[in-house]
C-alpha cells in the first residue's frame, strides 16, 4: 500500500514564520557538502535501479567517478581551504576502507562526516528493516572508527529511500536528514519516536544537477550560486535561511570548473552576515533555539493549513 | 521486491580499488616528471578518425555518432563521412600552420577506405594510434577472448600496412571495453591506452599479460561532450579549454608537470563555423611559454624516461 503523501512534514507557508537568527546575527547559515563517494565497478544488482548506464564493465563512467577521488578532491579541498570553508561530508562510508587518506585529510581540517550509505552503488529500494538497520549501524560504527565522530546526519545512498527511513534515522539518534527538499529552512520531520529535522541541502545548487542535468557552463554554475545566495541572504534578514552547496569532486574538481566555483565561494564568504558552518552545527543550534518554537508555530497553523496531514 | 541477504556483503571493501588494475594514487603522491625544454604542461591534441557503417548492429550499444534514423540513414552517415573528407583537412592545415604535432586515433576501416588520408597524416609528422576496426565493432563482455583478440590484432596489423609500424597506443571505439581488453592489448604489444578518464597524469595499469600505461584522456573536455552533449557555444568551448590550461600551468608551480589532453572529432570541431574556434584555442595555448604540444607517443616516452617517484 503506497501513500499519496510522504506524511513526513506539515505544510508550513513561507510567510510570517518565527524569526530565526543565526549566531552573530547572521542571515544565512552556509554549509558546503562534498559528496565523497565510492561507486563499485561490479555491484550486486538491485532490480529497481541500474548502477551504470553501459554494460559491465562500464570503465568510462567508473573512471569518471574515480577521477573525483584521485584528482578532483584535492582541487576542491584546496579551494575550500582558501575560502575558509569546512566540509560537511556526505560520505560513502566504505571510503574509510578504500581511501583512508581522504578521510584523514578531512579530519585534519575539522570537517564533519555524515553518512551517504555504504556505497553509492547499493540502493535502499527493497531493503528489509533489518537491512536498513544494518546500513545505519555500519555507518555509525565505520565513521566513528575512522574519525571519532558520531554521525549526526544522513543522505540516503544515491537518494534511495524506504517508507521507514526517517523513523529509523531518528531511532538511532541521527539529528538531520538531507533527503527532503521542501524548504529553505530546517523543519521538524514527523517520526515514530525521537526527533529529526530536515536540513536544507539542494538539488539545484548541486553540481550534479548543474552539470549533468542542466548541462551548465562553469561560469553559469558560478552565477547560479551567487543568485541563490543573494536571495537567501536578503530573505534571511526576516528569518534566517540555510544555504548548502552540495559538491562532487568528479564534477566541480575539473580544471575548467574549479576557478568559477572558487570565485562564487569567495563571493559568499566575503559577506558579513553569513554563518560559515557545518550541517551538524546548524542542527545543534536549531534544536537548542528553534525546534520547539517552530513546532509550536506549525501546530498553531495546522488547523488552517491542513495539507500534508495524514 | 525485496533484496537477497547477500546484498549487503562487500567482498571488495578494502584499501585501494575494488579491482586489481591499478593502485589508488592521490594527487599528493604524483611522480616527478620532466617535459622537454622545461615545459610545464604537455598539450596533447588527439583526433579521432571514425568510420560509422550505414548498417550498424549496435552491439552492445550504438556508439555516440552512430546511425539514428531508419535505414538508410544518409544524413548521419554523410555528416560523419564529411569529417574524414573535409573537416580533417582543415585540422591538418591548422596543425601545419601552427606547427603543432597531434595524435590521430584511427579506425582501421578508415585506413583501408581512405589510404591517402593516412599518408597525409604521416607526412604531416603526426602520430597514429589504434582505434579498433570501426565504430560498430565494439569491445564488450559478450565477445570471447579469441574474438576480441582478433579485433585488436586485425586493427593493429592493418594500421601497420599504412604506417610501417604497429601502433604503440590504443583508444577503444566509443571508449567501450570488456574486462579483458587491457590484458589483450598488453599481450599484443600496446604500450599505452586512453580508455580511462580518471587522471590528469599517466599511471601504471596492471594486467595478467603485462603492464600498460593508462594515459590521461579527458572526456569532459572533448569537443563532443562540450559542444554536442552539453550544447555549449564555441566561445564557451574555447573558454573551458583555455581555463583548463591556465589552471594546470598555475598548479604546476607546486604539483609538477601536467598533461592537458584535447580530444577532437573532425565532424564536430572541423566544421566551417567552428574551425576558427579551435584555431584560436591552439594559438592561445601555443603562446604560453609553459606549454609543450605533443603527440601521445612522445608524451608516453617523455613520461616513462623521466619519471622519478618522490617516495620510492
Amino acid at each position: 500500500m503506497t501513500r499519496r503523501d510522504p506524511e513526513l512534514y506539515d505544510y508550513w507557508p513561507y510567510r510570517n514564520r518565527p524569526k530565526i537568527v543565526w549566531p552573530n546575527g547572521a542571515h544565512v547559515a552556509f554549509w558546503v557538502a562534498p559528496n565523497i563517494e565510492f561507486y563499485e565497478i561490479d555491484p550486486p544488482r538491485n532490480p529497481q535501479r541500474q548502477a551504470w548506464p553501459r554494460p559491465y564493465p562500464d570503465t568510462l563512467n567508473y573512471s569518471l567517478r574515480d577521477y573525483g577521488n584521485r584528482v578532483g578532491h584535492y582541487r576542491m579541498m584546496d579551494a575550500m581551504d582558501r575560502c575558509g570553508v569546512r566540509g560537511s561530508v556526505s560520505l560513502s562510508v566504505a571510503m574509510c576502507q578504500h581511501h583512508p587518506e581522504l578521510i584523514r585529510d578531512g579530519v585534519a581540517r575539522n570537517w564533519e562526516f555524515f553518512s551517504h550509505g555504504i556505497y553509492n552503488t547499493r540502493y535502499s529500494y527493497g531493503m528489509t528493516e533489518a537491512q536498513e538497520r544494518a546500513i545505519i549501524e555500519d555507518s555509525i560504527r565505520t565513521v566513528e572508527d575512522a574519525t571519532g565522530q558520531r554521525i549526526a546526519g544522513w543522505l540516503a545512498p544515491a537518494l534511495t529511500h524506504t517508507e521507514r527511513t526517517m523513523d529509523l534515522l531518528a531511532e538511532y539518534g541521527i539529528r538531520y536528514t538531507c533527503d527532503l527538499f521542501q524548504d529553505d529552512q530546517p523543519q521538524p520531520v514527523r517520526v515514530a519516536k525521537g526527533r529529526l529535522i530536515s536540513m536544507p541541502y539542494s538539488l539545484e545548487i548541486n553540481d550534479v544537477i548543474a552539470y549533468n542535468s542542466y548541462l551548465s557552463t562553469p561560469r553559469a554554475y558560478g552565477d547560479m550560486i551567487r543568485r541563490q545566495f543573494d536571495t537567501l541572504y536578503e530573505e534571511g534578514a526576516a528569518s534566517g535561511t540555510v544555504m548548502c552547496i552540495p559538491l562532487h569532486a568528479y564534477l566541480v574538481g575539473h580544471t575548467h570548473r574549479i576557478g568559477p566555483f572558487e570565485e562564487a565561494l569567495r563571493y559568499i564568504t566575503s559577506h558579513e552576515r553569513v554563518w560559515i558552518t557545518t550541517a551538524k552545527e546548524i542542527a545543534e543550534y536549531y534544536f537548542e533555539h528553534y525546534y520547539h518554537l517552530v513546532q509550536a508555530d506549525i501546530s498553531k497553523r495546522s488547523g488552517v493549513c491542513a495539507g500534508g496531514r495524514p | 521486491m525485496s533484496l537477497p541477504d547477500d546484498y549487503l556483503v562487500y567482498p571488495k571493501r578494502r584499501r585501494g580499488m575494488d579491482h586489481d588494475w591499478y593502485e589508488w594514487r592521490g594527487q599528493s603522491d604524483l611522480p616527478r616528471v620532466d617535459w622537454p625544454n622545461g615545459a610545464k604542461v604537455a598539450v596533447w591534441p588527439c583526433v579521432s578518425l571514425e568510420f560509422f557503417p550505414l548498417n550498424p548492429v549496435g552491439r552492445p550499444l550504438r556508439a555516440p555518432g552512430s546511425m539514428v534514423t531508419p535505414y538508410p540513414d544518409l544524413r548521419h552517415y554523410t555528416t560523419r563521412d564529411y569529417g574524414n573528407r573535409v573537416a580533417v583537412y582543415r585540422l591538418l592545415r591548422l596543425f601545419s600552420d601552427l606547427q603543432v604535432t597531434a595524435s590521430f586515433a584511427v579506425n582501421s576501416a578508415v585506413a583501408e577506405r581512405y589510404p591517402s588520408l593516412l599518408h597525409d597524416i604521416i607526412v604531416g609528422g603526426h602520430e597514429v594510434i589504434a582505434h579498433g576496426i570501426d565504430m560498430d565493432r565494439l569491445h564488450h563482455e559478450e565477445l570471447s577472448s579469441q574474438e576480441e583478440g582478433d579485433l585488436i590484432e586485425s586493427s593493429l596489423s592493418v594500421l601497420k600496412r599504412f604506417t610501417g609500424a604497429r601502433p604503440h597506443g590504443w583508444l577503444s571505439p566509443a571508449r567501450l571495453e570488456s574486462s579483458r581488453t587491457p590484458a589483450l592489448l598488453a599481450a599484443r604489444g600496446i604500450e599505452y591506452f586512453c580508455d580511462f578518464a580518471n587522471d590528469e597524469m599517466p599511471y601504471e595499469f596492471r594486467t595478467e599479460c603485462g603492464n600498460l600505461t593508462a594515459m590521461p584522456f579527458s572526456q569532459e573536455l572533448s569537443d563532443r561532450q562540450i559542444l554536442i552533449d552539453n550544447h555549449h557555444s564555441e566561445d564557451e568551448y574555447a573558454e573551458q579549454i583555455v581555463d583548463s590550461c591556465d589552471r594546470l600551468i598555475q598548479e604546476s608551480r607546486t604539483a609538477g608537470r601536467r598533461v592537458l589532453s584535447l580530444p577532437l572529432t573532425p565532424y564536430i570541431i572541423g566544421l566551417p563555423y567552428r574551425i576558427a574556434t579551435i584555431r584560436r584555442v591552439l594559438t592561445v595555448l601555443r603562446e604560453r611559454p609553459e606549454v609543450w604540444f605533443t603527440g601521445g607517443d612522445r608524451l608516453h616516452t617523455a613520461y616513462t624516461t623521466s619519471t622519478h617517484w618522490k617516495s620510492r
